[in-house]
């Protein structure tokens, strides 16, 4: 039964392999949407090209879909998943601050690599800059983050949250989904003047 | 005689041949997804691209002072959690540049260039990739995890504050991406 690493025991080294065989898989889905590229990732604020939004709301109903039926059917035990704790104040600040450098810098953190990768030097020093701000906030912001770690809950989600069962969830996100594929598409033509 | 084929010309042309389009993002996602899935089920966990870099940060601030890296609490619980080298996170990145760059190569995508808008310098242009990454990596710490760790591997479990992430970076950068225009436009 699903998570394998609850059911059987992994040796350190098996499990670092594991890693890289998903990282391998995550680095290449990544470069083939085109997200090793800085203008391709940013034509999604400008709206002539929506490829961002497209990968990632596929990519989560694809994973969200997986889960729901694997546990449906008893093959995964849906408990034993982590889940980050839920954190409003981090996830608000955190959240306009990460989208800001965003746009500045390009990137994200896993798409810098997939940057990185393929020769893109901006990709570099946008991978320098996190470093930076890693051990810089581990120097400077260490009253903060304790202060922010006490609003955090664990295990809120929607479903927990509402009462309504994740099957609708499911049917909610699929049929958003195509709305939003059908809205970008006329984003896509409207801003197309934009396109380099 | 058909002499239009890639393999037909020769390897000085064949590397200034045109790059692959992307794939079709609907599929690319899929694929994504798949991956996702992949680590939730292997793992019980989905993926993340900003823990390595914490994890490298306490290791180095180890290695010059262990005194000065337990005197903060966030290196003191990367120390306490192991070397980088055996970080799962460490070696999930890793993958994630190889798996890149060998999609990238196979496509002809590789190229050593800066990725920015027609109106500003290569120079220009590096010092903001390198001032985004300082905002980005402050806002993925502060809300522990970045588009990977937070947005992607969150929103496919319904967790209300990836949701609550996902929401916020968008209305940043869709703010910013105005007063940023000259950089990308």
């Amino acid at each position: 039964m699903f998570p394998l690493t609850y059911s059987m025991e992994f040796t350190q080294l098996t499990s670092l392999a594991l890693a890289v065989v998903i990282g391998l898989g995550f680095g290449f889905f990544l470069e083939r949407a085109g997200f090793g590229s800085a203008r391709k990732l940013m034509a999604v604020f400008y709206l002539y090209d929506m490829a961002v939004v497209k990968v990632m709301f596929t990519a989560i109903v694809t994973t969200l879909v997986g889960i729901f039926l694997l546990s449906a059917a008893g093959e995964l035990d849906f408990a034993m998943l982590y889940i980050e704790p839920t954190n409003y104040p981090a996830a608000i600040i955190g959240g306009l601050v990460f989208g800001a450098g965003f746009v500045i810098g390009g990137y994200c953190p896993g798409t810098s690599v997939a940057a990185c990768a393929t020769g893109r030097l901006d990709g570099f020093t946008f991978i320098a800059g996190i470093f930076i701000a890693s051990y810089a906030y581990a120097e400077f912001f260490t009253g903060f983050d304790a202060w922010l770690a006490s609003s955090a809950q664990p295990d809120v989600t929607l479903p927990g949250l509402t009462g309504i069962p994740m099957g609708w969830f499911v049917l909610a996100f699929i049929a958003f989904l195509g709305l939003a594929a059908w809205g970008m598409a006329a984003a896509e033509r409207r801003f197309a003047w934009l396109r380099p | 005689m058909n002499v239009t084929t890639a393999s037909a010309f020769p390897a000085h042309e064949r590397a200034r041949a045109k790059p692959a389009p992307f794939w079709n993002p609907y599929l690319a996602g899929f694929g994504l997804g798949l991956v996702l899935l992949a680590a939730y089920l292997v793992e019980g966990r989905g993926l993340g691209a900003t823990g390595a870099y914490s994890s490298v940060a306490a290791w180095i601030a180890n290695a010059i002072s262990p005194e000065h890296a337990q005197s903060s609490a966030i290196h003191a619980r990367y120390v306490a959690s192991g070397s980088p080298l055996t970080a799962w996170l460490t070696w999930l990145l890793v993958g994630t540049f190889v798996g890149a760059a060998i999609s990238g190569l196979v496509a002809g995508r590789f190229a050593i260039s800066v990725e920015k808008g027609p109106r500003i310098s290569d120079g220009q242009r590096l010092v903001l990739a390198l001032v985004g990454g300082i905002v980005a990596g402050i806002g993925a710490k502060i809300a522990r995890g970045c588009t990977s760790g937070q947005a992607l591997t969150g929103a496919s479990v319904l967790n209300a504050g990836s949701l609550v992430f996902m929401l916020a970076v968008f209305v940043a950068g869709y703010t910013v991406a105005w007063m940023a225009r000259k950089e990308w436009l």
